[in-house]
């Protein structure tokens, strides 16, 4: 069993390094993220949030809906703790 | 770990390290727009002066200072600030978390609202941040007894 786990776990090993092959470079400027989605966000972060750190601009509020449920799973791995240690005192 | 240490030194320095320490945490908090930071980061340096309350002091001092009641409601209370900022945007005509729609009852533009529709929820961020790292480390300091431990 732990062979044939360990042959499952090569195997997609395997399968996504031979898909990071097709990745753009690092950094490559004609990569589809590099042609529209950034430049959108640097030229326009300023003017429809009026928040300096684009940084911010993007977690809070362009990408909000993930970082809801960011905090969410904070939450969750906080209540899963409690029901899992604490015992309170009789 | 947590039992009392007779130190001078050490208690002496925490007593006077703790407040700018929670500053500094509302600071990064605060000004989460402006520069590096925001809700993850200050929430954790916040957590960090309760912290060095527990480990300084004893567990009875920790408890004194912030609750374990406290504690639960402020562990669900950041995400009810975040969700209703959303929900606020939602019942003004917008969409979930388009903080814009805040300008209506906001005395500001739409781009402003948009910023301190951002403020907000940093806040909801670093107060469940802050409430679930100070939770999780005095569940694993005292094996979830929440009662003193000597060696």
């Amino acid at each position: 069993m732990k062979i044939l786990a360990f042959i499952a776990t090569l195997m997609t090993g395997a399968l996504l390094i031979y898909a990071t092959v097709d990745f753009p470079d690092w950094g490559d400027p004609n990569s589809p993220a590099s042609l529209h989605v950034s430049p959108r966000y640097i030229e326009k972060t300023i003017e429809e949030t009026a928040v300096p750190n684009m940084v911010t601009a993007l977690l809070a509020d362009y990408r909000g809906y993930d970082t809801n449920f960011e905090e969410t799973v904070i939450l969750t791995a906080g209540i899963s703790v409690i029901m899992l240690l604490r015992r309170p005192r009789k | 770990m947590i039992e009392y240490l007779e130190n001078i030194i050490i208690r002496t320095l925490c007593r006077f390290l703790i407040p700018f320490i929670q500053l500094f945490g509302l600071y990064v908090i605060a000004h989460g727009h402006g520069s590096p930071g925001g809700g993850f980061q200050g929430g954790c340096i916040l957590a960090a002066s309760f912290i060095l309350i527990l480990v300084t002091f004893d567990l009875a001092e920790a408890k004194r200072r912030f609750s374990e009641k406290l504690n639960n409601f402020f562990n669900s209370f950041g995400v009810f600030i975040y969700a209703w900022t959303g929900w606020m945007c939602l019942l003004l005509g917008g969409n979930y978390l388009d903080y814009g729609k805040l300008s209506q009852i906001l005395p500001v533009d739409p781009v402003k609202a948009r910023y301190f529709g951002i403020f907000s929820i940093e806040v909801g961020v670093g107060i469940t941040v802050m409430a679930v790292m100070v939770s999780i480390f005095h569940d694993l300091i005292t094996g979830g007894k929440h009662e003193e431990v000597s060696e």
